[in-house]
């Protein structure tokens, strides 16, 4: 096998090895979406009423409509872990070791990248089961023709993480991210309400929320679910992909981001 | 030269110099101890030579390669021991090693052969098995060099290596790392701030304020004085 391979096998390996003893990271990635699957979306049902609109055929209710954004929710809050233990992995040292490695340092940060979007994937899809014996569930081969968006999704996200991780300095500025950045970009999305029914409050709030990666996000894993393929959707969180992994690669450079610093 | 060699080496954290002309070379199988007081800008220097920090003012060559030109062939040539213990304390110590063979390449037959190899030298074979959380620090910190040996490196680079350990596991792990330059030919760059680590046939960098106050032989550098009065006197403290 080539060495990088070997990198990417040995890496997956270590992080899936993490996952597994967090039993409670595990746990609680899941019954956060299936809080708002099972309290929120009872709560809400009656509130919002949710008319036709792409990718859905007929009337749909509102837990429905909200599982392809917890799906969303799940990789983000997954991808924000992955880059809360990446802060860690610096602090405790052993992100030095995995830096002075001779593999290009791209691929090294593709490699923990690539790690992330598995364990999310593995997630999204314990999520999905469990929603599915809650009596939720989508067209069967949904199933399986939303794996290519949420590794898309995953890689975005996760780059997204990444690029975070060579941001934050310390630990505890960990909490100001997960404020002024993953809820913002969380419920300003149409993963909890469509876009259409943000409009009607506000404009400017539509506004943004359309240009926010995620939104667009939840929408290529929305339309994935139901078996079709949203190339706008695909376009605009592929571009934020591009975006967020170039600030990574830009902030793990050593003549530039997080080296830098001293420690 | 296949050993180290570092040439007008300047860092800067913004306005702050940390490392100022820093030019020194150390032969291929000499053990040269790199002793300076803290802040001296040891950690630094190490972690450009790791490139961790790269910098366009002064040039790093390891075992023949310029760190700046060819990262990789040069880092290949790396075995680092960091001041910060780097093992995964959940994982045995033999899952350390392998994932850390197989950041440089390494799996399968090759990295077992390397393992065992690694931690017979260390004499850690009976606890391969071991979570690193269980091991006292003493032997983390064998487990480390293990690690560090494990792709054959021509460099060693140790970052004061026996912090926080006692008496005896200082002396076992300098004395080992000393063996290790003479009869295995390796290059060795030792930090610390402790006198009595350093022997008087070892080559002696004295690093102050980001500046090499003095560079040679360690035994022709402290003359008759005590290597600590020497120290102390050169970098202007007092006991």
């Amino acid at each position: 096998m080539r060495p990088a391979l070997i990198a990417l096998q040995a890496i997956v390996l270590r992080e899936a090895l993490r996952f597994v003893r967090q039993r409670s990271r595990f746990i609680a990635a899941l019954v956060r979406p299936l809080v708002w699957l099972v309290v929120f979306a009872a709560g809400f049902r009656a509130a919002l009423g949710l008319s036709i609109t792409p990718p859905y055929q007929t009337y749909i209710t509102y837990e429905i409509y909200i599982v392809p954004g917890l799906c969303g929710m799940i990789i983000l809050f997954n991808s924000m872990q992955s880059a809360l233990s990446l802060v860690y992995d610096r602090e405790m040292g052993s992100m030095r070791l995995l830096l002075t490695s001779p593999l290009p340092r791209w691929w090294l940060l593709m490699c923990r990248l690539i790690a992330a979007t598995v364990m999310s994937i593995v997630q999204v899809y314990a999520f999905l089961a469990i929603a599915a014996l809650y009596g939720i569930r989508l067209p069967w081969e949904g199933y399986i023709l939303a794996l290519p968006a949420l590794i898309i999704a995953g890689l975005t996200l996760g780059a997204l993480g990444l690029a975070l991780s060579s941001l934050i300095h310390q630990l505890e500025n960990f909490a100001g991210v997960m404020n002024f950045v993953i809820f913002p970009m969380f419920f300003l999305s149409s993963a909890l309400y469509p876009l259409w029914k943000m409009a009607e409050s506000s404009e400017t709030l539509h506004d943004i929320c359309a240009v926010n990666p995620f939104t667009h996000t939840v929408e290529l894993i929305r339309f994935a679910l139901y078996g079709e393929f949203n190339v706008g959707a695909l376009g605009w969180t592929a571009l934020a992909g591009v975006i967020f992994l170039a600030l990574a690669l830009w902030g793990y450079d050593p003549a530039h981001g997080l080296t830098r610093r001293k420690g | 030269m296949s050993g180290l060699c570092i040439n007008s080496l300047t860092y800067a954290f913004g306005a702050k110099t940390a490392l100022s002309d820093v030019s020194f070379s150390v032969e291929e199988g000499r053990f040269c101890a790199l002793l300076g007081p803290n802040g001296a800008g040891k950690s630094t220097l190490f972690a450009l030579l790791t490139r961790l920090f790269t910098t366009r003012q002064g040039q790093i060559m390891v075992a023949g390669a310029d760190l700046s030109r060819s990262p990789r062939a040069a880092l290949a040539q790396i075995g680092v021991v960091f001041q910060q213990t780097t093992l995964d304390l959940d994982l045995t110590v033999e899952r350390n090693l392998r994932y850390f063979a197989a950041l440089h390449g390494l799996s399968g037959r090759a990295a077992d052969a390397c393992i065992t190899a690694a931690l017979e030298r260390l004499d850690m074979v009976e606890r391969r098995h071991e979570r690193a959380r269980d091991l006292n620090g003493g032997h983390r910190r064998r487990a480390e060099i293990a690690r560090s040996l494990l792709h054959d490196p021509a460099v060693l680079l140790l970052d004061e290596p026996t912090v926080g350990l006692d008496a005896a596991s200082r002396r076992a792990i300098t004395d080992y790392v000393h063996a290790l330059s003479q009869d295995a030919g390796k290059t060795v760059l030792w930090a610390t701030h402790l006198t009595d680590e350093v022997q008087d046939g070892d080559q002696l960098v004295l690093l102050h304020h980001g500046q090499i106050l003095a560079n040679g032989n360690c035994a022709q550098l402290r003359a008759d004085q005590a290597l600590a009065d020497y120290f102390l006197l050169q970098t202007g403290a007092t006991a």
